[in-house]
């Protein structure tokens, strides 16, 4: 799901599950090849949560998250950030994070 | 076991799959993060034929696919080593072990880094190997780009673009990109050459603040760029013949010094490393291993 700065206390910071935040931009090539792997990962469990933010129509979340490279993940857990990952990984790894 | 074993899912790697398939060989391609290797980084690719234009992800998403029609696996996890068995190779990866009477090593190349204390934790912290991919981020700010070849110097034309001020560093007193964009360089009024020192210092904790060099100048930065070239990905056995850069020594019927073991695409020994050259590394390499196993 596509989130904007408004929705990330609610969807992010609040979720009862484990969260990736995944800062993307349309503009960068690697994003557009792991969109389609966190959509799999998505559909594949309801034990955690995908969600999408595009850093040019929320410029603030970026920056308050520190976001200089993309796509970055940011992985959440009770609403503290447990994990951050710059750069392609495979699907795997990603999803080991998200259960650990 | 598989007829066939790929490491890397990049155009050669994913080429050879097609030739492996399309032979009736049953093969996997193991890929350490996602399909498509280097044009994963490249916003548009007008070099390939048919293609006036098209976006990497898109052209490895294609690629992909049409492997996967055609019956190949493709399994995600980090080749470390291979191992030469009874009837083939175990190709040890992360995550798990892999058995193919034939291996083909088509594992790319990643970008070199300085070496510097500190440069890991700054990656994603200001320090950037790609331009295209986080230069949009220094709008307005200066940035650094330390190199000498057209890579750098293409790199700072275009961070020029959208940095206040683009440094462009290099240890010698002169680049070695020569032609018409030494021109642009010159032209561009936000670039300044900073040459004949190396970068000594990475400055900065949470974030780089600035460089050090070598002869003591410092400069304050929101980001560095290193575009210093590439290093190839080829330490998964001790007896393969190696060049001088470290690149697997074959030619162009992609057979190593090892029966069994073919090599394809930037990894390979060659003068020129494009998409065609991988892709027709990628037939060759498969074809040497399919009159190999029969």
């Amino acid at each position: 799901m596509n989130i904007t700065s408004e929705e990330f206390d609610k969807e992010v910071l609040s979720s009862d599950k484990p969260v990736v935040v995944d800062f993307n931009a349309t503009w960068c090539p690697p994003c557009q090849a792991l969109h389609p792997i966190l959509e799999e990962l998505s559909d594949e469990s309801d034990e955690y949560k995908v969600v999408f933010v595009d850093i040019d129509e929320d410029p603030i979340l970026a920056t308050e998250y520190r976001v200089s490279s993309i796509p970055c993940l940011v992985f959440f857990k009770n609403g503290e950030e447990y994990e951050r990952r710059v750069g392609l990984i495979p699907k795997k790894r990603i999803k080991k994070i998200l259960e650990a | 076991m598989y007829d066939i074993l790929i490491i890397g899912g990049g155009p050669a790697g994913l080429t050879a799959a097609i030739y492996a398939r399309r032979a009736g060989k049953k093969c996997l391609v193991l890929e350490a993060t996602a399909c498509g290797g280097q044009i994963l980084n490249t916003d548009k690719i007008t070099n390939y034929p048919a293609m006036a234009s098209v976006s990497g992800p898109e052209l490895a998403q294609n690629m992909q696919q049409q492997v996967l029609d055609l019956g190949a696996e493709i399994e995600f996890d980090k080749a470390t080593s291979i191992e030469k068995v009874d009837g083939g190779f175990k190709v040890v990866g992360e995550d798990g072990e892999y058995s193919a009477k034939t291996v083909i090593i088509a594992a790319g190349t990643s970008p070199r880094k300085l070496g510097l204390p500190h440069e890991e934790e700054l990656i994603g912290r200001g320090v950037s190997y790609c331009t295209t991919c986080d230069g949009a981020f220094y709008k307005d700010k200066v940035v650094a780009i330390y190199g000498g070849g057209y890579s750098a110097a293409y790199g700072a034309l275009y961070l020029a673009d959208i940095a206040s001020k683009v440094y462009l560093v290099h240890h010698h007193e002169e680049l070695r990109a020569t032609g018409g964009v030494i021109d642009a360089l010159s032209a561009s009024p936000k670039i300044e050459m900073v040459l004949g020192s190396d970068i000594a210092e990475l400055n900065g904790d949470e974030k780089i603040t600035g460089i050090t060099l070598a002869d003591g100048r410092s400069l304050d930065v929101d980001a560095l760029f290193v575009s210093i070239g590439r290093v190839p990905h080829c330490d998964f056995c001790v007896d393969l013949r190696l060049d001088d850069e470290g690149y697997i020594i074959a030619d162009e019927s992609c057979e190593t010094n090892i029966p069994g073991i073919f090599v394809a695409g930037d990894v390979r020994t060659k003068a020129l490393r494009q998409i065609v050259t991988a892709t027709a590394d990628g037939a060759a390499a498969a074809e040497a291993a399919i009159r190999f196993l029969n």
